[in-house]
Parts: C-alpha cells; structure tokens; sequence
C-alpha cells in the first residue's frame, strides 16, 4: 500500500520542484538592454517588485519540497504538512497570479493611466519572463496537485465509505 | 472489516455533535464574516471610479482643461478582483445557506466531500485576484522609473484609497476562508472512514 501510493506523491513534488527551481532561474537570468530616443533602456527582473516577490516565493517552495524529500517518513506529523502543503500552494497561486498581470501592463500598456508597453523595446527580456511565468504555472498546478493527493491519502476521500 | 467498518462512523457519530457544536457555529460567524468581507471588497471596487479636469496647457491666457477618469474597468487586474471577489462571496452565501439548511437535510454518500473542494477552489481564486490587484495598486501608487510608467495615485488619490480599502478587505476575507477551509477538510473525518495508518506513510514522499 504504502509504495503505490508514495510514488505518485514522490513524482508530484519532483515535478513541482522542478518547475520552481526552473521558474527562478530563468526570471533571475532575465535582462536586456536597448537604445531609445538616444536613452539607455536597461530591463532586470528586480526593477520589478512583483517578479522579485514571484522569485521568492518560488524559492521559499522548493526549498519546502527540497526538505520534505529528505524527511524520514516515520513521522505523524502528516496534517501539519498537509497545512503546509496548502500554504505553499496558495503563495504560488497569488504570485503567478499577480505576474499575470503585471505582465499584461508590460505587453499591452495602460492607455488610460499613460503606460506604454515595454516588450516592444525589450524583447528577450518579455519571452524569459513568460518562459519563467510559464514555470511558475506548472509549479502552482502541481502543488494543487499535491494539496489534492495528501488529502486522498490523509483522508481516504475518494473511496465511498461513507 | 464490514462489521468494524460500520461500527466505527456510529461511535465517532455519538461523540461528535456534543463536541462539534461550538466549531460549527464559529465556523458560521466566520464565513457570515468573510461573506461580508468579499462582499464589500466587490462593491467598493466595482463602485470605485473618479473624474478629474486638468489643466493640460494654455492658449494665450485661456487655460486647456482635460477631463479624465479613473475607472477599475481599466485594469485588467481589478477586473479580474472584482469578478473572483464576487464568486467568493457568491459561494460564501450558499454555504451559509446550506449550513443552515444542513439540519434539516441529511447528506449521503459524495455530498459531504463538495463542501471543503469547494473552499479550497474559492481560496485559490480570491487569492490569486487579492495579490493581482495589490501588485497592481503598488504599481500605480510607486511608478516605475525604469519602465516610465507614471504614478497616478497623487492625481487621483480617492480612487487609490478606495482601491486599497478593497484590497485589505478581500485580503482578510481570503485569510478567513483559508481557516474555514482547513476546519472543513479536517471535520471530513467525521464523516469518511479515517484510515490512521494512512495518515503516517502516504503524505510524505
């Protein structure tokens, strides 16, 4: 019992590691620079605090899964880190969320508030931050994953004995 | 095993109501709580719009008036807040809807399993607007040099501040239903049969 049901969760959390140590990397390897109107447009990820905020949220999730893959599994502290589980995935769900939109400020421009788009000018910059946004999505949908997996194992939910 | 399967839910059946009354009616005042809450983050938001006349240059002596506005329509974000807001609040009210009828109601079978799915799916979208909207409200408050992008809450500083009472309202309300949705998964046990040996191996890797 106990193998079948460790190796998908095993297989999750990798995946989800994966994703979010993917997701930092290529946000933190993210810069371009261009010439406008004879100005020096420089773009780095940490002129923009949501993608900082993206970046440590990513770091505080996969340094989580990082110490739960070394944890012995002899111990019964199984709903606190079902707690846990649902805390990361909710921190990892709001930043994508709010890169999301601070991407589309970038992409499209703000018309109204006199904003105008930057992918224009800075191209490589825009395609890593959606490469890492792309990351940040897979890491979020899965740690729902997990959330949903630890409830099953806690649970037993998904089996009809009522 | 199906006689001991069956005597157990009775037991823990008999135990529970004395106990699980009190958690109950706290788990109703907060989510007539975080009801409230989402609800007038929605409002204050989709309510939240200012018109200001510039003086945009002059002609001789006769000054150049711009009007301009400020709506949430214009963001994306605060679209996307008002709308995830509003479908919490929506599910909020049919919990307490169904909470209250519950009573009456006996439920069988996959019933019970909806309620904490449900809570867990709400958080997650009125998380994801809260955080998309205050990152958005920084941005508009702060500027970015870097990308000149202006600020405009000095212009339009009523719109700011109703903004973010609406953020800080639905930022609480999402920090209760995270606390509602953790007692509700933990009360499942109530109802489906709890496998401790499970609890042990199976959550970690």
């Amino acid at each position: 019992m106990s193998l079948s049901k460790r190796i998908p969760m095993l297989l999750l959390r990798l995946i989800a590691l994966g994703a979010s140590v993917c997701a930092i990397v290529i946000m933190v390897t993210s810069r371009d620079s261009a010439q406008v109107f004879g100005m020096n447009i420089s773009a780095k990820y940490s002129n923009i605090p949501t993608f900082k905020y993206f970046v440590l949220v990513n770091a505080i999730a996969s340094a989580y899964t990082l110490i739960l893959l070394f944890f012995p599994s002899k111990n019964s502290c199984g709903h606190m880190i079902l707690v846990l589980d649902l805390v990361i995935a909710l921190l990892l769900d709001s930043s994508i969320s709010a890169c999301v939109a601070i991407g589309l400020v970038g992409k499209k421009g703000n018309t109204h508030a006199g904003w105008l788009p930057i992918c224009g000018q800075v191209p490589k910059f825009c395609d890593h931050v959606t490469g890492a946004m792309a990351a940040g999505f897979i890491a979020a949908i899965a740690y729902f994953l997990v959330v949903l997996y630890s409830l099953h194992s806690v649970m037993n939910l998904f089996s009809l004995r009522a | 095993m199906a006689s001991e399967g069956g005597e157990k839910p009775e037991v823990g059946h008999d135990q529970a109501p004395a106990a699980s009354t009190k958690v109950d009616w706290t788990i109703k005042g907060l989510r007539v709580l975080a009801f409230l809450l989402t609800l007038n983050a929605t409002l204050v938001m989709a309510l939240n719009k200012q018109t200001k006349t510039f003086a945009v240059g002059t002609i001789g002596t006769v000054p150049l008036r711009a009007t301009l506005s400020a709506k949430f329509q214009h963001t994306p974000a605060f679209v996307f807040f008002v709308i995830a807001n509003a479908i919490a609040a929506l599910h909020n009210l049919l919990m307490l809807v169904v909470g209250f009828a519950g009573s009456k109601l006996s439920f069988k079978g996959l019933a019970p399993l909806v309620i904490p799915i449900l809570d867990l799916v709400n958080v997650a979208i009125v998380s994801g607007g809260a955080s998309a909207a205050v990152f958005m409200g920084q941005l508009g408050r702060n500027g970015n040099s870097h990308a000149r992008w202006n600020k405009i809450c000095d212009k339009f500083e009523s719109f700011c501040d109703r903004g973010g009472a609406a953020m800080i309202s639905s930022l609480v309300g999402a920090l209760l239903m995270i606390i509602i949705c953790a007692v509700s998964i933990i009360r499942l046990r109530n109802h489906y049969g709890y496998n401790k040996l499970a609890l042990n191996s199976s959550v970690l890797p």
